[in-house]
């Protein structure tokens, strides 16, 4: 074999540095768990994780922190994903929270995902005496997580202090923490959008159909389109009404706060084609992220 | 909507890349002007930091605050400076470049070493006004000891010096001097106005009298690190036994190649123990491999039972790594407390941990003068020769052979703190 084909591309060099963080972090932790959200990047993160350790099966399990606002399509494609792969998933919900009827319409975006998502994952990452846990977030996402490191440090309340973060040099992680404190590890802090599409395409990885364009029922409001249900007929505004409009989610979340867009993008092929050309950030649909600080903010108090 | 080629994107190779300069430098300026021209940033992201509220679309870079779009958290918005390395994103049809964006502040030199530690290039800024700054040196000797294989430096901010050729040869030459003393192999000068965009990624039209590439064609020409020539050298991260019904005598060890390549059949010997066998199996989920290369994560199974850990080592026979107790190093020292001799450490190079204690500190490298200075203790920022006593033997390869069996951090055994980067000499 000549010196040129011993290249890999560059979606082959990001897998190999993925799956050597997964690797590491199995070695040196106690008890890791991998945060698994259903969404594309998860999916691109678990598929990393299987690849890791075959042909033995995955060593941690799977924790979904469900707020109960996801999309149905997404518990259908957990469940039956997880037992096709034969993961051993953990779901948690903040189950005082939703009974007291938390939700972003009332109580605003901030408080909901405080309760539902920081809350429930804290509470989760506790009970499960977790200290490393994986998470599918990515460095292009959003202009504070560019800062983060691979292995980041929580102490023990669960928070990111960004201006004293660990030097993080070569490929040698250090995975030493004191008791109490844990780290979220970011296997794929390098990928960007663009990578995670044609990576499930070129993978074939299984994803929610929700990211395949179909006519769905929406109703748009300025910018954004949000999926209507039935059962959620009371967050329509005043004078909006529902119509079936040819579209697809970039990202997924929950669904009260997660906008799809238009697209005609009915395949993988489709899909990456749509996302070399798009002049949008996928975190546009995303109304977490609005407001001047909000995902540092959010990521300080241990958000994920 | 052009034509996509899926064909094409299986030839982009990934090419990490550094960034660093003092501050005032224009060096996100810079960033934002390649991240805007490659279309590495999106138009909310854009809008999200334009000058004028109100505009829908964005006509020029001119209209955006390009220094926000790169300063991530708030600290840095408020106090106008760069505190923290930022990873930032972009693509040509060619590449795709993974930039860590440094801080050029002194006091967050230790972030500069993070982000450049993994490069293939780096990019040192200029003030075309100010000429060589002390930090420039500084950041540049640091470069050169991580061993980074390409160094750029972009004469910046042409346009406020008239775009004088004679005020650029003048830093050419002083850089060219310096980076000479360095043992720099390729060092590339060239001037930029990042705010008008000459030599970014257009040519521009006020600099005619400068033949070479832009930027962002050098960055594109650059020849991506070859690990081939180099020795095998398997680190073992974890020794995989699931003892399923399925896999009961299974036992394959894992790990990311750091140099060199492997073929079934190969007869590897494992540091420490010694022990010889031949390679059975290159497992991967995607079906097994005949032969595999750095810096591939693989499985192998051996046809011999033989002793091989976590921290353990696969080489070729005849291409044997030494172990010593004994380490001798230049280490970039990034803790807050000194480094001071007869204090313990802990160790980390590739999977093996080990106990350390400073024997000696050789001299401290002054970054000026580069005299090699007596020292007692190694502070914040500073570097030296530090030759370390080890509780057990460790194999590693000097830095100059090879860049990931050759490295190693040192880690605060009571804050648990990394606290030095060291290249084995």
């Amino acid at each position: 074999m000549s010196k040129n084909e011993h290249k890999l591309t560059q979606l082959k060099a990001l897998e190999a540095e993925s799956i050597h963080i997964i690797r590491e972090v199995v070695a040196e932790f106690r008890n890791p768990v991998m945060l698994y959200s259903v969404g594309k990047d998860s999916s691109v993160m678990l598929h990393l994780a299987r690849k890791a350790f075959y042909p033995a099966p995955l060593p941690f399990s799977l924790l979904h922190v469900d707020t109960g606002y996801k999309f149905k399509e997404m518990y259908e494609f957990r469940d039956s994903f997880c037992k096709e792969i034969g993961a051993n998933l953990i779901v948690r919900r903040n189950e005082d929270a939703i009974a007291k009827g938390m939700n972003p319409k009332e109580f605003g975006v901030a408080r909901c995902c405080g309760a539902l998502k920081t809350k429930g994952l804290l509470d989760a990452l506790e009970e499960g005496e977790y200290d490393a846990a994986f998470g599918g977030a990515r460095r292009d996402e959003e202009r504070s997580r560019a800062k983060e490191r691979v292995f980041s440090m929580r102490d023990e309340f669960g928070q990111w202090d960004p201006k004293n973060q660990r030097p993080e040099l070569w490929n040698i992680y250090n995975g030493k923490i004191h008791d109490g404190e844990s780290v979220r590890v970011f296997p794929i802090s390098n990928w960007t959008e663009m990578d995670i599409w044609s990576y499930i395409r070129e993978e074939e990885i299984p994803i929610v159909p929700l990211y395949f364009a179909k006519e769905r029922l929406m109703i748009e409001r300025g910018n954004l389109l949000i999926p209507y249900y039935e059962e959620t007929k009371d967050q329509l505004l005043e004078g909006e009404e529902p119509k079936m409009i040819m579209s697809r989610f970039r990202t997924l979340g929950c669904s009260p706060c997660t906008g799809a867009v238009h697209s005609d993008a009915t395949n993988m092929d489709e899909i990456v084609i749509e996302a070399a050309a798009a002049r949008r950030s996928e975190r546009e649909t995303r109304i977490i992220d609005h407001g001047s600080n909000s995902m540092e903010d959010k990521k300080k108090e241990g958000y994920f | 909507m052009t034509e996509f080629n899926f064909e094409l994107t299986k030839e982009i190779e990934l090419l990490r890349l550094v960034t660093v300069g003092s501050v005032d430098d224009g060096k996100s300026t810079m960033i934002g002007r390649l991240l805007v021209d490659t279309k590495g940033a999106f138009e909310d992201q854009l809008l999200a930091v334009r000058k004028k509220k109100g505009t829908e679309h964005i006509a020029s870079a001119a209209e955006i605050d390009l220094a926000m779009l790169t300063d991530g958290l708030s600290a840095e918005r408020e106090q106008g400076i760069t505190i923290d390395v930022a990873y930032r994103y972009f693509a040509t049809p060619k590449r795709k470049f993974i930039m860590a964006d440094c801080p050029g502040h002194e006091q967050y030199t230790r972030n500069m070493v993070t982000g450049a530690s993994t490069a293939n290039a780096a990019i040192i800024l200029i003030d075309a006004r100010n000429g060589v700054m002390p930090q420039t040196k500084r950041h540049t000797h640091i470069l050169a000891l991580l061993g980074i294989p390409h160094l750029i430096v972009a004469v910046n901010k042409m346009d406020l010096v008239d775009h004088d050729q004679a005020a650029f040869e003048q830093i050419r030459e002083e850089m060219n001097a310096y980076c000479a003393k360095q043992g720099v192999k390729d060092l590339i000068c060239l001037p930029m106005s990042a705010l008008d965009g000459d030599m970014v990624a257009v040519r521009g039209e006020h600099m005619a009298w400068y033949e070479g590439k832009t930027l962002l064609e050098t960055l594109e020409g650059l020849s991506v690190l070859e690990t081939d020539e180099q020795l095998f050298r398997l680190p073992v991260q974890l020794v995989n036994r699931p003892q399923t019904a399925e896999l009961p005598d299974y036992r394959g060890f894992m790990g990311a190649i750091a140099s060199g390549t492997v073929k079934v059949g190969d007869t590897v010997r494992a540091i420490p123990s010694g022990n010889t066998s031949t390679v059975k199996e290159i497992i991967t989920f995607d079906g097994n491999l005949e032969e595999a290369f750095a810096p591939q994560s693989i499985t192998l199974t051996l046809n011999d039972e033989i002793d091989v850990s976590r921290g353990d080592m696969l080489v070729h026979i005849g291409g044997e790594i030494s172990d010593s107790k004994e380490l001798t190093a230049n280490v970039c020292w990034i803790g807050d407390e000194p480094l001071i001799v007869r204090k313990k450490y802990l160790i980390k190079h590739t999977t093996q941990s080990v106990k350390a204690m400073v024997a000696s500190i050789d001299f401290r490298r002054d970054i000026h003068t580069l005299n090699k200075d007596e020292a007692d203790e190694l502070a914040m920022n500073e570097i030296g020769q530090i030759t370390f006593k080890l509780m057990k033997p460790l194999h590693c390869d000097s830095y100059a052979d090879n860049r990931t069996t050759g490295s190693f951090i040192v880690i605060d055994t009571f804050t648990n703190n990394t606290v030095g980067a060291g290249m084995i000499v």
